[in-house]
Formats: C-alpha cells, structure tokens, sequence
C-alpha cells in the first residue's frame, strides 16, 4: 500500500454516515431553502417568486399566532421546569435509598412517548372523562374545560409537558451537583456561612454551565413542540394552541403548499439556530467539539 | 450516585413538598392503570367508575387478539432495534475515523457534522418527505430506519470517547502487521462497549418514541409504529375501541420502554453526568 492510498484510508470509515448524512441531511437542508423561493404545490412544478413566500407568512395572521403561540408556551414551561428540576435535584442529592426511589418515580415518565403522554393528560385534563374533572365535580365546583377554553389550552399543554419532561433536566442538576468540590461546602462551614449563603455563593454559580445547558436545550426542544399540540387539542380552539411546528405540518402534509410551507420550516430553523448557537457560546462547546487530538 | 451531604436530614416540610410533587408524578400513571383495568362499558359517561372495583384484564386480552396492536409492537421493534444496530455501525466506523486517522478534509468535515446538531428534523421534513417518494421509502422499513442513522449526535460522542484511548495501542498492533479495518475490529472497538451501550440506549429509547418521522412517513396502518398507531388510536376513539382498551393500549405500549429504561437506569445516569461535565 503506497502512503498516498494509506492517506486517504480514514475517509472509507467516514464514508457509510458521510454520505448518508448528505443525502438524508445536508441535501434536504439546501433544497428547503430553494423551495422556500418557489411556489410549489403537490404536482411538482414550481414559480420562481423570490422572497414572496416570506412576504405572505410575515402577513400572515395565522403563522403569527403560531409563532406567539409557540412563544408563550415556551416561557411557561421553561422557567417552571427549571426551577422544578433544580429543587428536585437539591432534595434527591443525597445517598439514602428513599432518594432513589424518588429520583427514579420523577424521571419515569420521561422514557414515555408524546403519544403515550397526550393519552394519559387527555383524561386527566377532558371536564367530561377526566381526573380533574372528577376531582372537581366531586368537590361540588364547575370541571374548568382546560381544551376547550382558549385561556386555558396553553397552560394544559404547558403543564403536560412539565409532568413529561421533567426527569432530563432533574438528572443534569444532580450530575451537576456531583461535581462540585466538597471542600467549597467545607470551606463555606468554616465561615459559618447560612444554608441560604451557601445555596446562593456555593452551589447556585458552581451549576452555571448546568443551568445554561438546562435552558437553552429546553428552549430549543420547546420551541419545535408538537405532538402535545397536534394530539390534544389539534391547535384549537380557533387556532389557540396551534405551535408553529403544527401550523409547518398543516400547511405541508395538509395543504401541500411546500414552497410556503418550506418558508415557514426556514424561519423556525434560524430561531432555533439562534437559540443552540447562544448554548455554544455561552458554555464555550465549539471550542471543546473542534479541538484537535 | 454518591451524596456530597448525604448526613443533612431534609427538613419535614421539604419532605411533605416532595411527597406531594412525588404523588402529583405518578397520580396520571395510577389512574391510566386504573382506567386499563375497567370494562369499557361501565366508563362509558363515567370515568370516575375506574376508582372502585371490579376489575377485569379483558382489554388486556382484547389486545393479544387485536392483530392491528400486536402488528405495530412488531414494527416499532424493527424499526428501533434496525436504527440502533445501525447508528451503532456508523457512528464507530466514522468516530474511528475521526479520532484516530489522518486524512484530508478530516478536520471540515468533522465541522460540518458537528453543524448537524444544531439542524431540528422539522427543518428538513418537506424535501426528506419528497426524497424518500422519489426513491419509493415510504411505508417500508428502511424508509421508516434510515432517517434515524443520520443523527451527528452518535458521531460526536463515539469521536469523543475512542479520541481518550491511547494512540500506542494502533502503532504496536501496526508492527505487527495488522490493517486498519483489524485495528479497529479487534483493538479498539472491544475498549468501547461502555460507550456502546450508552448510545445504544439512547439510540432504541429515542427511536422507540419518535413519533415525527413514522406520522410522515408511514401512512398505511400495517406499517404504522407504536407511537403512531397510538395517536391513531385515540383521535378515533369516540367511534372505536373505548376508554378502557385505549388506556390498556397505552400502559401495554410502554411496558416495553419500562423495562428498557429499568435495565439500563445506569447507562442513562453516566450519560447526564457526561453531558453535564462538557
């Protein structure tokens, strides 16, 4: 084997994924952009329009109320889960047997899937079938019709997806609080420092990195929330809980308008980009992934 | 997990707040296990029936003999075991390429996979949607497995870790005359099992539960997954199956995914506690 050929050997162990990666992936990625400047329908074919697409969703009330939709949800469940994760995490960091139990109870319902999910919250939170609603009767009050009230949906789902995916960021704190020297706590017992001193000079800035990930991670998973959408209340009522992921799959795989649709898929991409790039930043892990050997 | 204070009692108001967060957790579990166990016709208008007796298996029963169900157990197996076994082949093939051989372009194109974890799969559904007509993938199993090899995550995190092994392991089995592909079989892919099976982990859960891909892609209901027979399932089920069956349904779609999780708890923890240290 002559040195040239052994130069070239690495690329035949990158090759399988490589080239699945740019069909599957990075082909798509750019043909997305190109259909966002076309009009497209199902029978192929297609008009140059430029940035018209754009145009109209800018326009378009129903993609804005999507994106508002979209946005609202995120900011009830983000903070929320964290600070929820954070506690947990705090009380279960410890080695006693009733602490693993719970912390195993917590992450359960984080290996279910949306479809499982959406099954189970639509009986609790239905005023006719539900578990609410049965609590509520029994209680002698109104069952509050959380799908069906557009004031409400948003916080049903919001809450839905706190019960389901509070486990992940549960864990990152705890693995999080692993890592802190023991002799800062030390230290801070020298000093006579309060519980609450310690949590806020201690524990709170040594989990920075964690909370960062923790956040933004959430933001870009809740930000292409979906399945709790479409399932539960299939964006209603009138539109009030349609996400924008939903309002991309309507208008694809229901309408077939895929230039507009691709459009729509392109200005959710730059927010979530966005929001990883901020993540990257922040915990300095394009450094970390690029360093060489 | 080693407590860092594990001697501090919790306070019992701490403890009575974590109960009460603890039955709130499982309460939506209960009552699905409840309702699984009903006669659907007694939860007919009254779903409160599910909190007294009696009891029966029957929609249990119900779905051993519904083919539709056991079909779409058969296809999520497939199709999750198929992603992982492949994402498994790819991503050490390629995470030894990375880590451990020098070629051209190694760095770029080591960059632009890492590109791939900032691309959300709703980014890229409509023209992946259009390739897979044209190639004629849809409703078949390497339409629904295909999609799921291409995860840059499996990449990264096999580079990272066959990047730690110490290079004198390639240049003593390269004096004797080993070739690359024998480094990699016998040398180095046996160091990795504990990577392995945390991605393998990851891989089947992430698979399992995808319910994205197979609602675009498998639109005939025998090739329906799991995931998508479920959503299925329960927008029709006013005219269908009833209350009782769907949530048996349910809790006999996830016993699968419980056991998984059960076995593995460990490969999962060490995977948080990775991610929390990068």
């Amino acid at each position: 084997m002559t040195s040239a050929e052994r130069r070239w050997q690495g690329l035949l162990f990158v090759a399988p994924f490589l080239l699945l990666y740019l069909l599957i992936l990075i082909y798509p990625l750019l043909r997305g952009l190109w259909l966002s400047l076309y009009q497209v329908d199902l029978f192929g074919g297609g008009t140059f329009v430029g940035l018209a697409n754009y145009a109209r969703l800018a326009a378009d009330p129903v993609f804005g109320q999507s994106l508002i939709n979209t946005f609202l949800v995120t900011l009830m469940i983000v903070p929320l889960l964290t600070v929820v994760a954070l506690a947990l995490a705090l009380a279960l960091n410890r080695a006693t047997r009733s602490a693993a139990i719970l912390r195993g109870v917590f992450f359960s319902s984080a290996v279910l899937s949306v479809t499982i999910v959406t099954l189970i919250w639509r009986f609790i939170l239905a005023p006719d079938a539900g578990l609410l609603g049965e609590l509520w009767t029994a209680l002698g009050r109104e069952p509050l019709p959380f799908l069906s009230a557009p004031n409400l949906v948003l916080p049903a789902l919001a809450m839905t997806t706190i019960w389901w995916s509070v486990g992940f960021p549960m864990l990152l704190f705890l693995a999080g609080l692993q890592q802190i020297p023991q002799d800062m706590y030390e230290a801070a017992a020298l000093d006579r420092a309060s519980k609450w001193t310690t949590f806020w000079r201690v524990t709170l800035p040594s989990l920075r990195r964690t909370t960062i990930l923790v956040v933004m991670l959430q933001t870009a998973a809740q930000l292409q929330i979906f399945g709790q959408s479409q399932l539960l209340t299939a964006g209603g009522p009138s539109g009030a809980s349609r996400t924008a992921v939903l309002f991309l799959f309507e208008t694809a795989f229901g309408r077939w308008e895929l230039g507009y649709a691709s459009a729509a898929a392109e200005i959710l991409f730059l927010i979530i980009l966005a929001v990883t790039l901020t993540q990257y930043m922040l915990t300095g892990r394009v450094r970390a992934g690029e360093d060489g050997r | 997990m080693a407590a860092s204070r594990s001697d501090d009692r919790l306070p019992p108001l701490v403890w009575a707040a974590l109960l009460t967060a603890a039955a709130l957790m499982v309460a939506p579990l209960v009552w699905t296990l409840l309702l699984s166990l009903k006669s659907n016709a007694e939860l007919v208008g009254n779903s409160g029936a599910a909190l007294g007796g009696p009891y029966t298996l029957e929609n249990y029963g119900a779905i051993f003999g519904n083919s539709s169900t056991m079909r779409w157990l058969l296809n999520s197996a497939i199709v999750s075991l198929g992603t992982t076994a492949g994402v498994l082949v790819l991503a050490s093939l390629a995470g030894y390429g990375f880590a451990r051989l020098d070629f051209p372009f190694r760095r770029s194109l080591f960059v632009l996979v890492l590109l791939g974890l900032a691309i959300p799969s709703q980014a890229v559904i409509l023209p992946q949607h259009q390739l897979f007509a044209t190639l004629g993938l849809h409703n078949s199993y390497p339409g629904l497995i295909l999609p799921g090899l291409i995860g840059p995550f499996g990449v990264f995190f096999m580079t990272q870790y066959m990047r730690a092994i110490p290079k004198e392991l390639d240049e003593a089995a390269m004096l004797d005359g080993a070739s690359r592909f024998t480094i990699f079989w016998r040398v180095i892919l046996p160091l990795t099992i504990p990577a392995q099976s945390t991605l393998a982990v990851f891989t089947f859960l992430g698979s399992w539960n995808d319910y994205w891909w197979p609602l675009i892609s498998a639109t005939r209901s025998d090739m329906y997954t799991l995931t998508v027979g479920l959503a299925a399932s329960q927008m029709n089920y006013a005219q269908t199956s009833g209350l009782g069956f769907l949530m048996a349904q349910a809790v006999f779609a996830s016993i699968p995914i419980f056991i998984v999780y059960i076995i593995f708890q460990k490969q999962i923890v060490r995977a948080m506690a990775g991610a929390a240290l990068k």
